[in-house]
């Protein structure tokens, strides 16, 4: 049984890839991903607001208070080595790449194409295989038009594209007019691969406090159905690879998906919920299908058919973000 | 000599910089102002850095100065190099140790920063009054007065031990020295190893213990050989000041700086001479260069060793001339024929003109004089006055300089226009605020200058007494010689005022010279902001010819990304106008300082402030400056006129920082200070305030509750009383059955509050129409500040209700009860202050508070106003502070006077009962006393009572009457934080806990020091950054609950009025009920802990969710009717220890340091909630099936859900 494929130029040994999920916190995790038989892992996101805002933030709280009174003119010690903005996960990415033979992804999860265009850079140097963009944004504003949404992103790939070697991967929501096209615009832009969809942040209300509340669901295996849409109408006609994300939660999500034209599938939710050993569960599930179909390799599956639907992970990270740094600063005053 | 390295830092900095590389083990205890010397020492060996022998020394903090003192002299005798830092009440609780280490003649140096120890009133700032103290332990005693020899004396005293083997104290004056910035030519590695032969070291630790070559010392000594044993240490201490002599010699041929031990500078014939030691030495300096260029013979001795005492080497250095003598100590002796320095040198004088020894061969006329206790000033104008006086007939002896006695008339005059202030030197006055960053700024351009090698710098700064809203005075100078001048700036000619609002109260134009610099931070612009400036202010810019710049430096900050942050954009206007550097050049240096300061930090921080410095030059203006004074505004009254006549009298002048001119006389003898006079001070320091909407509002009173500085009040009322009401006056009917024609009010003291917004957190109240909107939201104050003054005034008409018609039992009731603790200096949404504050609303009119030293010593008692407050029967919580150390003993002694003059009350009620009525005695004395109806008919018994005896002319009724206040039964609590109750005080409060006596204990526990910036305790949770604890704690806190609970009898609570402000209030009342000892142990969200005070209590709740602080309460009485006595409050957890605290940033901290030894640490501390949870749930189970009927649910009544 050949279950190999070739995504974004890298070879792996088949199309099953951890995707950006809070697992990826621990490096434990990361190796026991390889041990469960994951062909890469996605680092989890590291948000553009991460970059830009954890060093203001601790800054703002370090010196809350400081230099006021004679008696505490400071509450922290003094450390010259604090690693701020994406130190941490780039050390963390280093030690990843140095502990596992499989493709490790870095994630970044931003909008504008300022200051976090070099920690791509740094992920590539810090030994990342391939750079995942999870781009979401939410035109609150009412003057921004579609066409400077799409401009925006497209900025983004550009500039991140110019500033790596190694490829990068594009992640998105669907929600724009005509996905079709936008899809063929990442593609001439350079995008190496299109990950369909994230999931981005859409907040519910709690009653009870009266109160926006950002909550977050894992995903249902109902949801594939607009990814395998659109990545069977993708197949075949872009250059990119095709990762197909969103509802993964047993072997069957991963056959549609790679039937609809995947060339890999990701998941985290089916591993948050049965834990990372299910990865395994998940390979020998899609091998042990392709058996009784009698199908010999994953390239004969692929595009094989074409319908649709799916999940995203990042909200996980963004949950875990906010959780630090909500309102560092006071809304007042 | 080798290249250099040129430095800008303090005196904190300088010694331990020094102290750190030649000792092995150091052994501290955090006190102002010498916390800082242990706290690098700690960062350095954290950082890896090592001492001259390539070793990291052991830092260890210990639980007191006598622990410190304790562990330093075990290290000592058994043979490593070691060291403390200390000061004031930290040395009173060494002096044991120190006379141990000095009797057996142990090499060691003890560095402090000189400080006033507390006598009626503590004082954390500078004198010598503790070094004095210690003067008869045997330590030899090295002065430095500057930051550059507080570097080298430091190795000049660590030398000289190895080599006498006498211990020495090395000290220097606390702030004006340890926290003053100066230019140090730092020692190098070999300079240091040249001082310090390897063979003294090695001798050090020969002498220590060591069961290889045996022996013993510490022996216990009788008549026969105690007196000669003390006589054996003679020669050691006559070869001492040689030895130091020749450290000094040896230290001058490495690095070119000389000193001797009696320093003298001047003219060589003087006849007027000072002997005076530490700082003020370069003041007198200063001051004699000045007077020698006008012709005048004076001189000054600077003394460097003080103990021993060397009579031929202060004989040899004084010039022979010198015929008439002052001799300035920092300290006071009352009762003694004069100063310690002064008695020193007198009797040397004395004793060698016995002698015919005195080179001048005629005994000199010596006087003693006082000067700079609690770091008053010590200006040239104060020396000029002392040679002045040397020149009288008749000088006086025992003067003081610096203030105006009017009461013993020991007080010299001085012309405070005699100003001396170099042209040369660039003298610069900021005046900002705590939160604007000013201070940082300022030590931030110290450090670009002061590294230029054309330039000396100076920084001090001095803070406020107040720990929000805080305002700060930096004084700096810049110049192209050494700066000298130890005292604040006297005439300045840059001033920056980073504040418009202090415009309002302040002259910050006092100090202005001619033709300074005015930079002004302000909202109007260029054209119209002279309108704005009080008469006062446009007064002197014209009369001295100033230049006005002004930028409006909040929108500058804003628009850079810096929110309100505006350090940079006034540090870059300061360069831009100063000229102290070429402007180009000087805003190269800024950015390059900024990499430096934030490149750590991120690039986005380090981006935004290059954008603010970039716009800081495109908005700042100068102003045409009119030719004549148009404003009619004039400085506002610190207070208004009818406050009581010793606030405006006192108070007021130390609220307007003119305390100093107070003289003796104005000044209470015996540090006794009346209460409540915060409510005096409005000092309008927050912009936002909460603003109460009546019909959104339910009454629950969670916001009053939580109210840190008891700016929320509520009252209920007839509505007719409405009648009198402004238009303005909000009210509603009150929102409880069977009182009709009720109305409720909750007013907000805007003026008083800090804006922390707790307040809004905890409302539980929403507009259905809006539900953004709660029933009370924080708006701007300037709208509404005028009508909320007079619905103020008209409140404060309204009484506030009966205790006895308050259901004290909930907090919806609790809100209608005066505090009597209002307006405290705290930090904005302290969190300890809402725990005080309802002790005083619960207890308050019979309350009596023994508070340990620390964060509520100085809100609660730091001068010049005082928050604990009295009623309008002028009854109130009579508070005291003793010491940090000493504080549940101290509390036990207001407990034995109650029990004693209570027990004489009653016999002396049985003995009049025949002239007093055998009714009202047997009522007196049977009487119950626990709901405050019972009080009050009490109170009403005892009026009774006190009217019969003043008809009684006996002394046995006198007596009764003296002692009869204690048939109200008192409440007696001691309060203070977890740096008392865990660390210095525990062993005092154990032992206060286990006599069985009715005192009540609340520990405000912060987990960590936070008076003095952040320590570790032993209350300091594992997985936690602090102070002492870069690396993380690794041990979890002492379990002080289960702790007390072992002897059973003390009734125990764990509160967190954050999460369960119902069960705060029931521990309260219980612990309070108890007939024993209580033990309350509050957790209180703080500053120290890194997060957003507004979510304080979110927080709290988080705390308790996660198991972390699971809330119990033990109470020995319910054991008695068979029930377990152990309640646990919380419920299961339900959020994991890192989902709590990964809200803060004393956990989050080490996952920025060292990642994986965060994970460690937080899955330890993880483990050790689930040990803990499932202990308390075990002790707890019995009591939960009785928990069903209590009153208290699990986390009920939580603010936030």
């Amino acid at each position: 049984m050949d279950l190999r494929t070739t995504y974004m130029g890298m070879e792996l040994k088949h199309p099953i890839i951890a995707s950006a999920s809070p697992l990826a916190e621990k490096l434990d995790n990361i190796k026991r991903m390889e041990d469960a038989g994951a062909a890469a892992v996605v680092m989890f996101s590291l948000f553009e607001e991460q970059i830009k805002h954890e060093s203001a933030a601790i800054e703002h709280l370090i010196t809350s208070g400081a230099e006021s009174y004679a008696e505490s003119l400071s509450y922290f010690p003094d450390c010259d080595d604090y690693d701020t903005g994406p130190d941490e996960y780039l050390n963390l990415l280093r030690q990843a790449t140095e502990a596992v033979d499989i493709p490790v992804i870095g994630s970044l999860n931003g909008i504008t194409n300022e200051g976090w265009v070099n920690t791509a850079r740094m992920m590539q140097d810090a030994g990342a295989s391939a750079i995942e963009l999870n781009t979401f944004y939410i035109p609150a504003h009412l003057y921004i038009t579609g066409r400077e949404v799409e401009q925006r992103y497209i900025e983004v790939l550009k500039a991140v594209k110019e500033s790596v070697t190694i490829p990068v991967a594009l992640k998105l929501s669907p929600f724009f007019s005509a996905f079709g096209n936008m899809a063929r615009q990442f593609d001439e832009a350079g995008a190496d691969a299109l990950v369909l969809f994230n999931r981005f942040y859409q907040p519910d209300f709690d009653l009870d406090r009266m109160e926006v509340a950002p909550d977050l669901e894992l995903s249902t295996p109902s949801e594939i159905r607009l990814p395998l849409l659109w990545i069977a109408v993708l197949h075949g006609r872009i250059n990119a690879s095709i990762a197909a994300t969103r509802g993964v939660h047993s072997p069957v999500e991963v056959v549609k998906y790679l039937m609809a034209g995947a060339d890999v599938v990701m998941t985290t939710s089916a591993l948050l919920r049965h834990g990372i050993g299910f990865l395994t569960t998940l390979v020998d599930g899609l091998e042990k299908w392709m058996e009784e179909k009698q199908y010999s390799s994953v390239g004969q599956l692929r595009g094989a058919m074409s319908q649709a639907n799916c999940l995203d992970p990042s909200a996980f990270e963004r949950a875990n973000y906010i959780k630090i740094l909500e309102n560092y600063a006071p809304d007042y005053g | 000599m080798p290249d250099r390295q040129i430095t800008t830092i303090d005196g904190n900095e300088a010694t331990a910089y020094v102290a750190y590389r030649t000792n092995e083990v150091c052994s501290i205890y955090p006190i102002t102002p010498s916390s800082t010397m242990g706290e690098l020492a700690d960062q350095w060996a954290q950082e890896g850095k090592t001492n001259i022998w390539g070793d990291i020394p052991v830092i260890a903090e210990m639980q007191s100065e006598g622990g410190a003192a304790g562990a330093a002299h075990g290290a000592l005798q058994t043979g490593a190099l070691t060291t403390t830092f200390t000061a004031s009440q930290g040395l009173m609780l060494m002096i044991p140790n120190m006379y141990k280490i000095a009797g057996e003649l142990t090499a060691a140096v003890f560095h402090v920063a000189a400080r006033s120890l507390a006598a009626q009133g503590l004082s954390i700032f500078g004198d010598h009054q503790d070094v004095m103290a210690v003067r008869s332990t045997g330590f030899a005693q090295l002065a430095s007065g500057s930051v550059q020899e507080a570097h080298d004396m430091a190795l000049i005293a660590q030398a000289s031990t190895l080599e006498t083997r006498l211990p020495f104290i090395h000290f220097f004056d606390g702030f004006r020295t340890s926290h003053e910035i100066n230019r140090v030519a730092l020692l190098t590695d070999d300079e240091i190893r040249a001082m310090i032969p390897d063979e003294q070291v090695i001798a050090h630790r020969r002498r220590g213990l060591n069961p290889d070559h045996p022996f013993m010392r510490g022996t216990a000594q009788n008549p026969d050989v105690y007196f000669q044993g003390r006589e054996t240490v003679n020669p050691y201490y006559a070869a001492t000041p040689d030895i130091v002599e020749d450290k000094m010699r040896l230290f001058a041929e490495l690095t070119g700086r000389h000193y001797r031990l009696f320093d003298y500078f001047g003219d060589p014939e003087a006849e007027r001479v000072i002997i005076i030691m530490g700082s003020a030495a370069d003041t007198v300096r200063e001051t004699v260069e000045f007077l020698q260029a006008g012709g005048a013979a004076v001189g000054i001795l600077q003394v460097h060793l003080y103990r021993p005492f060397s009579a031929r080497h202060f004989l040899a250095s004084l010039p022979v001339s010198a015929r008439r003598i002052a001799v300035l100590d920092r300290t006071k002796e009352a009762g003694a024929p004069g100063e310690p320095l002064y008695l020193d040198v007198l009797a040397t004088l004395a004793t060698a003109s016995a002698n015919g020894e005195l080179p001048g061969g005629r005994m000199p006329r010596v006087v003693g004089g006082r000067y700079g206790l609690s770091s008053k000033e010590f200006t040239p104008a104060m020396v000029k006055a002392v040679y002045d006086e040397l020149d009288s007939d008749t000088p006086r002896n025992g003067f003081t300089i610096g203030i105006h006695d009017d009461v013993s008339h020991t007080s010299l005059a001085f012309d405070p226009g005699f100003i001396i202030e170099p042209d040369k030197v660039v003298r610069a006055l900021f005046y900002g605020l705590g939160a604007d960053g000013t201070v940082g700024a300022n030590k931030n351009t110290i450090k670009i200058i002061g590294e230029d090698p054309a330039f000396h710098a100076q920084g001090y700064f001095v803070y406020d007494s107040k720990k929000s809203g805080s305002q700060t005075v930096s004084h700096l100078r810049f110049g192209p010689q050494p700066i000298r001048s130890s005292y604040l700036v006297q005439s300045a000619n840059f001033i920056g005022c980073h504040q418009f609002n202090f415009l309002e109260r302040t002259n910050v134009l006092e100090k202005a010279a001619p033709g300074a610099t005015f930079l002004l931070n302000s909202p109007v612009g260029p054209e119209a902001v002279w309108d704005q400036l009080p008469r006062i202010i446009q007064q002197t810019i014209i009369d001295r010819n100033l230049s006005l710049h002004v930028i409006d430096a909040y929108k500058v900050a804003r628009d850079s990304g810096m929110g309100n942050r505006i350090n940079t954009v006034m540090q870059t206007c300061f360069f831009a106008l100063s000229g102290v550097l070429p402007k180009d050049a000087a805003i190269a240096k800024i950015k390059t300082a900024i990499e430096k300061t934030y490149g750590k930090k991120g690039d986005e921080v380090v981006r935004k402030n290059f954008a603010a410095v970039d716009n800081t030059l495109a908005n700042l203006y100068p102003v045409e400056i009119p030719g004549r004074v148009s404003s009619e505004l004039e400085l506002l009254a610190p207070v208004p006129p009818a406050a009581p006549d010793f606030v405006r009298d006192v108070t007021a002048k130390m609220m307007s920082g003119l305390g100093d001119e107070l003289p003796v006389s104005m000044v209470p003898v015996d540090g006794t200070y009346p209460t409540g006079t915060s409510r005096w001070e409005k000092r309008n320091i927050s912009m936002y305030v909460p603003v109460w909407e009546p019909e959104i509002c339910i009454q629950c009173g969670n916001c009053s509750l939580v109210c840190p500085h008891s700016v929320i009040r509520a009252k209920f009322y007839d509505e007719a009383q409405l009648e009198s009401a402004p238009a303005g006056f909000k009210s509603s009917a009150i929102n409880a059955r069977g009182l009709p024609d009720v109305h409720y009010t909750l007013q907000v003291y805007l003026e008083d509050c800090t804006g922390c917004g707790l307040c809004v957190g905890v409302c539980p109240a929403r507009s259905s129409k809006e539900p953004g909107r709660k029933a009370i939201n924080m708006q701007p104050k300037e709208p509404v500040l005028d009508g909320e003054r007079d619905n103020i005034d008209f409140f404060d008409t309204l009484d506030y209700v009966e205790r006895s018609r308050v259901d004290f039992s909930t907090v919806r009731g609790v809100q209608f009860l005066e505090p009597l603790f209002e307006f405290p200096g705290s930090c904005a949404g302290c969190g300890e202050t809402p725990y005080v504050k309802l002790l005083s609303q619960l207890f308050g009119d019979r309350l009596i508070v023994a508070n340990a030293t620390g964060c509520s010593s100085i809100y609660g008692g730091n001068l010049p106003t005082t928050p604990w407050s009295r009623n309008a029967q002028g009854r109130g919580p009579a508070w005291s502070n003793s010491l940090f150390e000493d504080n549940a003993e101290f509390g036990l002694g207001f407990r034995l006077t109650t029990d004693k003059q209570l027990a004489m009350a009653e016999r002396l009620l049985k003995e009049l009962m025949p002239q007093l009525g055998e009714g009202l005695v047997e009522q007196i004395l049977l009487a119950p006393q626990i709901t405050d109806s019972e009080l009050q008919a009490q109170r009403e018994r005892l009026a009774e009572l006190q009217h019969k005896l003043q008809q009684l002319d006996t002394d046995q009724a006198r007596h009764l009457l003296s002692v009869s206040d204690h048939l109200v039964r008192r409440s007696i609590w001691t309060v203070g934080g977890d740096g008392w109750a865990y660390d210095i005080g525990s062993s005092g409060l154990d032992h206060v806990l286990s006599l069985g006596r009715d005192v009540n204990v609340l520990v405000l526990d912060t987990e960590v020091y936070s008076n003095t910036g952040g320590q570790m305790s032993k209350a300091t949770p594992l997985a936690a950054v602090a102070k002492f604890a870069t690396g993380g704690k690794r041990v979890p806190k002492k379990d002080l609950a289960l702790q007390a609970i072992s002897y059973g009898n003390v009734y125990v609570a764990r509160v967190a009025m954050g999460a369960n402000p119902q069960q705060t209030l029931q521990a309260f009342r219980e612990a309070e009920a108890y007939p024993g000892p209580s033990l309350i142990l509050a957790y209180s969200h703080c500053i120290a802990h890194g997060i957003n005070m507004q979510h304080g209590l979110l927080q709290q709740q988080r705390a308790v969710m996660s198991g972390y602080w699971p809330l119990m309460r033990y109470n020995p009485e319910v054991r008695a009717s068979g029930e377990n006595p152990f309640v646990l409050d919380s419920r299961q957890p339900r959020i994991s220890f890192r989902e709590y605290a990964d809200h803060e940033l004393r956990y989050r901290m080490l996952s920025r340091t060292n990642p994986a030894e965060a994970d460690v640490l937080m899955e330890l501390a993880q483990q050790h909630v689930n040990q803990t949870w499932r202990l308390y749930e075990r002790a707890g189970y019995q009591g939960s099936e009785r928990r069903g009927s209590s009153d208290v649910h699990p986390d009920a009544g939580s603010p936030t859900t």
